[in-house]
């Protein structure tokens, strides 16, 4: 799991989130590590409600995380104050997946973009700031005479390049995207992965792009962890994930995939039963009422994530 | 890794769907409010009879001499019928009543207005801090907002009045205390609805500080339902004005304030009815026409009325 440390942009350590709940304590994040590099994308994948979002909300710190370690260029973040989590909040940000639902609506995009510049006193002077306003449309491809249009006259492609411009102001190294196009149609979806791609191309930006389509993640992630029920189940490189899928959940995530042609089928994998309580889960392997494999070992204790080929972890005993 | 002077080629945004938004044509909620307001007929007769009231008071002064019309004794001219000469008759000492009733919508329109703004300021503050910082902060003004709204507000307004003294100042902080509650109330409830909203935690992620977010991004986002409030508020105010005064409380007595000229026209009531019917009628009409204003207001924010 070690790596080279100058390389590494953010690791995540043993990162839980726990939510107080009527019934008992909800682990929406329970136990997750993984690191990133620079330049390089993370792919989280994951049914709803298996604490994707929930996770990317806490490496921000918008949510504070119950314990574990989250440390960006080497220093943990979950331990600053306030004012010092701000001058780190200029280096992660965050890029929401409702593009209609995360914007003020009554800024317009001018107002949007120059309330976040002058604040954060990434440029000061008001022509400064109005220069660095136009660029940043320029930059996320919104024509300069949208500037003072509000978020409800645009479409949600538009929207959704106004929280990515929003997101690029601080000029950050680090975005965490939280399924940034699942709120879109497949025809812009196209148009804002290539934004982003082009953006980390040209930028050097590294990104946690969460997600539930597969797809998405094939074409943009270099490395891709599953997620189910709080935890990374199996970890790999986007490719050796793809070919080889040794965890039942993967396996059962990829035979889902549709095919685009009438005469190939695929055995598809159906899982019985229902995804198990995330509140206070029992020690056992958090898939187990839902695996084919049908094993004793797991029923004991929850298995861990381990290597079993070269970067490729994944958490299952039959493996 | 600076972002400067990168620019990405991406696809032309504005012909890959549809015509674009017309630039500058701003329909805004505000500019959509006063259009359905402006259809509803009610609405604009209030609107029209509180600009007229707002007018004669303003220009008061500019029309009148307060100390011969309004307060001026004429004892030779005492208890006339209305006539044409004094289309409301003069009241015991001689005074024009018609003057009188115009003039006092100075007294009534500003008590209304600077009592809801006196509310308005204290409560949305408290309710914002109550919806937006939910635990302790919360309990304590919810509770204190429930002793607040447990006392009737006429003997609230009675019991500031007779300890800090019967002054306009006064009588307009006596009202504006009693209408505190329900402002603290409407502003912590549309709070609750607007924080958890997605654009807020947006902002936070964009380092906007908790203060700012709550001046410049929560309250405009709550601001229609205080708006209505405060302009039924107003109605109420005036009426509460109008009591207290009766009760001898409120505006000290030459001034023709508008519920103290009904006390004073009382022991004429059979004898000389409309020293007791012009204010009075002048209350109800400046009230109704709060009221129709703040129903219309009400059906123009409100978009499951909107077609």
């Amino acid at each position: 799991m070690e790596k080279n440390v100058s390389n590494t942009i953010l690791e995540v350590k043993d990162l839980k989130k726990h939510f107080k709940t009527s019934r008992g304590m909800l682990h929406a994040v329970d136990g997750v590590s993984f690191s990133i590099e620079y330049g390089k994308t993370l792919g989280i994948v994951g049914e709803s409600g298996c604490g994707k979002t929930t996770l990317g909300r806490t490496i921000l710190r918008l949510v504070e995380p119950t314990s574990g370690g989250i440390m960006l260029e080497g220093r943990d973040i979950t331990k600053l104050n306030l004012r010092d989590m701000k001058k780190v909040r200029k280096d992660i940000q965050i890029i929401f997946q409702d593009p209609f639902s995360s914007l003020d609506p009554r800024n317009t995009i001018s107002q949007a973009l120059t309330e976040v510049v002058k604040v954060n006193k990434i440029r000061s002077g008001k022509q400064e700031i109005k220069d660095r306003v136009l660029q940043l449309m320029e930059t996320v491809g919104l024509a300069e005479r949208l500037i003072n249009t509000y978020p409800h006259e645009l479409d949600g492609g538009r929207r959704q390049r106004i929280g990515i411009a929003r997101a690029l102001a601080m000029e950050p190294k680090f975005i965490v995207c939280d399924e940034p196009v699942s709120a879109l149609d497949v025809s812009i979806q196209a148009q804002i992965l290539n934004l982003l791609q082009e953006l980390q191309e040209t930028l050097g930006l590294s990104y946690i792009f969460i997600t539930h389509d597969l797809a998405v993640v094939n074409h943009f992630a270099d490395v891709i962890a599953v997620m189910y029920l709080g935890q990374i189940v199996e970890k790999a490189p986007t490719e050796e994930l793809f070919a080889h899928p040794l965890h039942p959940y993967t396996q059962a995530l990829l035979s889902a995939i549709p095919i685009p042609e009438i005469l190939v089928e695929r055995p598809r994998i159906l899982l019985r039963g229902e995804i198990t309580s995330p509140i206070n889960p029992k020690d056992e392997c958090r898939f187990g009422n839902r695996c084919f494999h049908d094993c004793k070992e797991c029923r004991g204790s929850n298995p861990v994530l381990r290597e079993v080929s070269p970067d490729h972890f994944v958490a299952c005993c039959k493996v | 890794m600076s972002i400067n002077n990168v620019t990405i080629n991406a696809p032309a945004t504005e012909s890959a769907h549809g015509p674009a938004p017309r630039r500058y044509v701003r329909k805004t909620q505000m500019r959509i409010v006063l259009h359905q307001l402006s259809k509803n007929k009610g609405a604009m007769v209030g609107l029209f009879i509180i600009l007229a009231i707002v007018l004669v008071a303003i220009f008061a002064d500019v029309l009148f001499d307060y100390d011969r019309d309004v307060v001026g004794i004429h004892i030779s001219q005492k208890l006339l019928r209305p006539s044409w000469a004094h289309p409301f008759g003069t009241d015991d000492l001689g005074r024009d009543i018609f003057i009188r009733v115009l003039y006092g919508s100075r007294y009534s329109v500003s008590v209304g207005v600077v009592a809801t703004i006196i509310g308005l300021g204290i409560g949305v503050v408290l309710g914002a801090i109550a919806g937006y910082y939910c635990g302790l902060a919360e309990d304590i003004i919810m509770r204190f907002n429930d002793i607040l709204s447990a006392v009737p507000s006429i003997l609230m307004g009675i019991v500031i009045v007779s300890a800090m003294g019967a002054t306009t100042f006064n009588l307009m902080l006596a009202i504006g205390i009693t209408s505190v509650p329900q402002f603290v109330r409407i502003t912590r409830a549309s709070v609750l609805t607007v924080r958890n909203q997605e654009y807020i935690e947006a902002l936070h992620a964009a380092g906007i500080s908790e203060a700012r977010i709550i001046a410049f991004h929560v309250l405009p986002n709550c601001l229609s339902p205080i708006i209505v409030q405060a302009t039924l508020r107003i109605a109420s105010a005036i009426i509460a004005a109008s009591s207290l005064s009766f009760l001898g409380l409120g505006v000290p007595a030459p001034a023709p304030e508008w519920g103290s000229m009904l006390s004073l026209g009382r022991q004429y009531v059979r004898t000389a009815s409309y020293l007791t019917i012009f204010p009075g009628l002048a209350i109800l009409v400046t009230v109704l026409a709060f009221n129709l204003l703040g129903d219309g207001l009400r059906d123009a924010i409100d978009p499951k009325l909107k077609k």
